[in-house]
């Protein structure tokens, strides 16, 4: 497990990682907390001549309030996003991801840009980061431009930060009061999700006024089950109130299939777990 | 038994003390050395180059572009290595007429399966080495691979073409043939027209060992002997093995196991690793060491299970049962490992477990196929045999209606009955079914979560919930080396033990047994403590050198105390006769009038008494013994087994299985094993629960996965799925003890106990929960998506398929670099 020889840089202002970036073209590679680069490069399936740290860049690190959203920081670990009071109060829905995130080790050393910019399909972030919404800063030579959730997951381990560019940081808009639950199935804890689904949900009374359901693993990217927001908005959140906007989960969806289930399995388990999901972002019984 | 009295039973007495084990301090610090924190002047690394194909000839090695990079030595094939680098044995030819296909540590015109070697690169340093293995350019032509036991059973594809078939031996055991029983197809004739027959199929599916610590090897060929250093539990075996393959004479050989970091059976061999490192530090008169990855651990290193089993058992309508029919057909993988076949056969007499079958039958295929080798691994051969009996009894049970522990009770040995003579042949000692069922459904509160299932039956509620029994025994304490004998096992089972007195009072034991993990040193310094009367920190306990640790078997199928210990007291009985001369001559007293207890003779009715340290130290001065004899205490015994051993208990598994997806939850597991005398509690519960987890990995989350073309898709832990403390819940472990009463001590093996015990249990409990909805069976391991799949059409499930989860993902820019497996 020891990769093949690379150079090494660690640059601490963004537009140095970018020239650096720029100069090296696609033979270099950025890391962040190292948690999916680092297995890939010991593995020998990569082997980047030049490895971009941005780890000694302050500006990326760290939790900011602005007004009507809250910014993540490409380089704050989970472990910080996790028990931060921001994210707390006004992006329920991402805490409860990160909270089951991998395993204490990989939540000090990773971070909220390394996985969102890694986009593998069944990481815990992405589908929050749908549901609620989430813009996305990127740096690249010519200044920075923003994404969209929508628009930043494009494909397996593919987004649209460009070659020659890096995310450096998320904008979530504020969920304040909104109910969250992070529904994982996984068969061991510190699993992957096998099907995961993130929900939001603002209350009036025992009604579901809105709706935010994100969908993890259900295929290439996360997603958003815009259907089953729909359809939950005005409903009882009680399990009969919500079960026919859950059966909406797995619609238009091609999850993949591997060891742990077949695509119809999963698709089964979206909409099971979406009703969990939403029952417990309500705060309601019968979850 | 014994001339000696056995020691007084009070507060200090070591024996059943909870001691913390006297090792960790160390190993859990870091002041320890494994084999690769082992550095010697001038060492180079190897770096292996494995085969991604599962078959393939080898057309040609080009290793030309590796031998140019920086700092390589070498590189070196198979061709080059020649007879030198000797062969892997199998050590237990199960049928005189078995099909063994030669295994050379790195062959050069084939491969048999995927991660077999084809080249070493020997570098400066590791990394160089494994940059330069990538550069080893092999042109391979694919054959086709031998995959499916099934099909390879059938012969339609060859793992090896030059042998002709795959079928490596069958071995049977028939009751009414060897005199121990009836004829099982009678009975199962008689049970069709007026009984209960059970027919089922179950798979045990490819398990990896996975200890924590890889293999890892060095080798010193520069001193007179050539030392060994390897994350071995065999360093006996392994020394012995080298010197018989190589010709190098075995007193040229030195064979070290340092700390070891768990083995579990998968370091029970003698490995290509081994054997290549080996062959290049001598070829090159160079220290030399290979450590291997994870990756080629996973790939390389043995696997264990996979069977499929074939089982017919027939009752009287009344649930006596009547007959049991085994067939088994056992996936060797590519060669014939150093116990190989044999692991089956040590299942061949335990399927009747604690039965009372009259008849009993066990028909065993070994089959060759282009996977992995598979070998021991933790209760070898025993948690399959466990397995099927218990799911069967349990099957049997539905089918009366009865209650599976009434069912057991109806047709276990009574206690009363012991010693027993079994329809396999082998003589059970002592055990009592009755005490350990009785403890366990109340530490369980067995009647309580009877009452619960009842409710949510009832109720249809989406979580319901089952119970899941096993009453399991097991032969442990291999073995009593004439019966070793008679089945053509290679070796004895005897142990060796030695026990030294220094001048200062201290002691040293010496064992053959070689721990990895097992906590030897506390144990047997617990022993000796009580027998010789000294302090438990004065004894020092050695083993798993060849130079030190002379004599000896090693450390594998729960033998340690049960053979090592017995071992151990002897010799500690034969200082104390050899003190005892010497005691009477500087007590002047006569022999006849001493007593020894608490470690000091003493003339009976008087105080006048000296203690066996101070004879130690009087005979290293040596100033005045007695004539005519010896002026040394220091003695060994070498102990050969009367019998196997047998531990058994009553565990109950409470499994919760969430309908709507098939998701299932351990709700409470209580177990009550009887293993005799116990020398240390604290050790007892390490081995139990940890024992236990392994056993519950395999009914719901261990596999390991091949996919169509032979490779290895479980190949790392994000698909071979290893629980951890988070997973697994707090076990209820508690004991009976009927002491064994063919060793001194009446103690009984435990390191496997829970992991044979533990699988049945668990898939009983999770087929009970789901019983009512038409589900029989579900297969190993118990995933959510195979209950469902069960709940929904009441099948069991197929075979695991499907990709690896591709978190890491290979295709992002820079430049790609993949040469085969195992980097
Ligand atoms: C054992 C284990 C278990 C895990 N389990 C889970 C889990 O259950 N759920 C889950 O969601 N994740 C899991 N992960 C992954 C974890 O979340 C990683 O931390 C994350 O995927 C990558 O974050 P990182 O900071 O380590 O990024 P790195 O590994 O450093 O980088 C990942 C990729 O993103 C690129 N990159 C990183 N930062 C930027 C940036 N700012 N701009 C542009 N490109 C960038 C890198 O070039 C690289 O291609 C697990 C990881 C491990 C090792």
């Amino acid at each position: 497990m020891i990769p093949a020889a690379f150079d090494y840089v660690a640059p601490t202002s963004v537009e140095d990682a970018v020239a650096a970036l720029a100069q090296h073209g696609d033979e270099a590679k950025i890391i962040a907390g190292g948690q999916s680069l680092l297995p890939v490069l010991r593995m020998r399936l990569n082997a980047p001549e030049m490895v971009i740290d941005l780890g000694r860049i302050d500006t990326l690190r760290g939790v900011r309030d602005d007004g009507d959203a809250i910014v993540i920081g490409a380089m704050t670990p989970h472990s910080v996003v996790g028990s931060d009071p921001l994210v707390a109060q006004h992006a329920g829905l991402v805490a409860a991801a990160v909270e089951h995130l991998a395993d204490a080790q990989v939540r000090h050393r990773g971070t909220f840009g390394g996985a969102l910019a890694h986009a593998d399909p069944a990481g815990d972030l992405g589908a929050p980061a749908r549901a609620l919404g989430a813009e996305f800063a990127i740096a690249g030579s010519g200044g920075t431009r923003t994404v969209s959730a929508d628009d930043f997951f494009v494909d397996l381990f593919e987004t649209a930060i460009g070659e020659d560019e890096i995310l450096t940081e998320v904008r979530i808009p504020k969920h304040t009061g909104w109910g969250s639950h992070y529904e994982k199935f996984v068969r061991v804890a510190h699993q992957w999700p096998i099907v995961a689904v993130a929900a939001s949900v603002r209350m009036e009374g025992g009604t579901i006024a809105e709706a935010r359901v994100g969908l993890t693993n259900m295929g290439s990217t996360p997603l958003r089950a815009r259907q089953v927001e729909d359809a939950l908005a005005g409903q009882p959140a009680t399990p009969d109130g919500v079960r026919a906007a859950a059966e909406l989960a797995a619609d238009g969806t091609e999850p993949p299939s591997d060891l742990n289930g077949d695509a119809g399995y999963r698709r089964h388990l979206a909409r099971v777990l979406t009703r969990r999901a939403v029952l417990a972002a309500a705060g309601a019984d019968g979850a | 038994m014994t001339a000696v009295q056995e020691p007084a039973v009070g507060a200090d007495r070591e024996i059943g003390r909870e001691r913390r084990r006297k090792e960790d301090a160390r190993l859990i610090t870091g002041r320890t050395r494994w084999t690769d924190n082992i550095v010697l002047p001038g060492m180079l690394h190897l770096a292996m180059v494995r085969s991604p194909f599962a078959h393939a000839s080898i057309v040609s090695i080009d290793t030309s572009e590796a031998e140019e990079a920086p700092n390589v030595v070498a590189v070196l094939t198979g061709a080059d290595l020649g007879e030198a680098q000797g062969a892997c044995i199998n050590a237990w030819a199960i049928t005189e007429d078995q099909v063994t296909p030669p295994h050379l540590p790195m062959p050069s015109d084939r491969v048999a399966f995927a991660g077999e070697i084809v080249a070493v690169v020997v570098a400066r340093s590791a990394a160089e080495a494994r940059d330069a293995a990538e550069l080893v350019d092999v042109e391979y032509d694919e054959l086709p691979a031998a995959l499916d036991l099934k099909e390879a059973a059938a012969d339609t594809v060859l793992a090896h073409p030059d042998l002709g078939t795959n079928k490596s031996a069958f071995w049977k055991f028939d009751s009414a043939e060897a005199g121990t029983g009836g004829d099982v197809d009678e009975a199962i004739a008689a049970a069709r027209t007026d009984g209960v027959v059970i027919e089922r199929e179950y798979r045990q599916q490819r398990l990896i060992p996975a200890f924590m610590e890889p293999r890892s090897v060095v080798v010193d060929p520069t001193g007179e002997q050539h030392t060994i250093w390897s994350a071995t539990q065999v360093p006996h075996i392994l020394r012995f093995a080298i010197a018989a393959t190589t010709g190098v004479p075995e007193s040229k050989i030195r064979v070290i196991a340092p700390d070891v970091g768990g083995g579990f059976g998968g370091k029970l061999q003698q490995t290509p690793e081994e054997m290549i490192a080996f062959a290049v530090g001598r070829r090159l008169g160079k220290p030399v060491k290979y450590t291997e990855t994870r990756s080629e651990s996973l790939l390389a290193a043995h696997h264990g299970r996979d069977q499929w089993q074939k089982l017919t058992l027939s009752a009287e309508k009344d649930g006596t049962v009547t007959g049991f029919k085994v067939e088994l057909l056992a996936d060797l993988g590519a060669y014939v490992a150093i116990v190989g076949g044999g692991v089956p056969v040590l299942g061949a007499f335990m399927f009747n477990a604690i039965y009372k079958f009259p008849a009993y039958q066990f028909n065993c295929q070994t089959v060759l196929t282009n996977k992995t080798w598979t070998d021991a691994y933790r209760g070898a051969g025993r948690p399959e045999a466990t397995y099927a009996v218990e799911r069967m009894m349990s099957e049997l049970a539905a089918e009366l209606g009865m209650d599976p522990l009434e069912l057991r009770e109806k047709n276990w040995i009574k206690h009363e009955e012991f010693p027993f003579t079994t329809v396999a042949g082998l003589e059970y000692d002592t055990g009592n079914y009755e005490a350990a069922t009785a403890k366990a459904k109340e530490l369980f509160g067995y009647d309580e979560l009877r009452a619960e299932q009842a409710r949510r039956r009832e109720s249809g509620d989406p979580v319901q919930l089952g119970i899941g029994v096993s009453t399991f025994t097991e032969m442990c304490g291999l073995a009593p080396s004439r019966v070793l004998g008679q089945l053509n096992y290679g070796a004895g089972g005897w142990e060796h033990a030695s026990v030294r007195m220094l001048a200062t009072g201290k002691v040293e034991v010496v064992t053959g047994a070689s721990a990895h993990g097992q906590g030897h040193e506390t144990a047997f310094s617990q022993i000796v403590a009580d027998r010789l009367g000294v302090p438990f920190d004065d004894v020092e306990g050695l083993h798993g050198d060849t130079q030190i640790a002379h004599k000896g078997l090693d450390t594998y199928g729960s033998r340690s105390l049960v053979v090592g210990g017995e071992a151990l007291v002897k010799a500690v009985d034969k200082v104390i006769e050899k003190a005892r001369p010497i005691a009477a001559h500087l007590l002047e007293a006569s022999v006849d009038d001493l007593e020894f207890a608490d470690g000091r003779f003493s003339v009976r009715g008087t105080d006048s008494g000296v203690a066996i340290t101070e004879i130690a130290t009087a005979v290293f001065a040596a100033h005045d013994y007695p004539e005519g004899v010896e002026p040394s205490l220091d003695s060994e015994a070498t102990y050969d087994p009367v019998n196997f051993n047998y531990p058994h208990g009553t565990h109950l598994c409470a499994m919760e299985v969430d309908t709507e997806t098939g998701a299932v939850r351990m709700r409470k597991y209580a177990c009550v094993d009887d293993i005799g005398t116990i020398i240390n509690p604290l050790i007892v519960s390490g081995q139990v629960h940890g024992g236990l987890v392994q056993g519950i990995a395999q009914a719901l989350w261990e596999e390991a996965v091949y996919d169509d073309a032979g490779t290895l898709v479980s190949g790392s832990f994000v698909d071979y799925l290893l629980p951890t403390a988070a997973d697994t819940i707090s076990f209820d472990v508690d004991h009976t003890s009927s002491p064994s009463i063919t060793n001194t001590l009446g103690t009984k093996g435990v390191g496997e106990a829970g992991t044979i015990a533990s699988t049945p249990a668990v898939i009983n409990a999770v087929v009970d929960a789901l019983r009512h909805l038409g589900v029989d069976d579900v297969r190993m391991p118990a995933t959510p998506s195979r209950v469902y799949a069960a709940i929904q059409g009441a099948s069991a499930g197929g075979a695991t398929d499907g990709a690896a989860m591709p978190h890491f993902d290979p295709a992002e820019p820079g430049r790609s670099s993949t040469e085969g497996a195992g980097a």
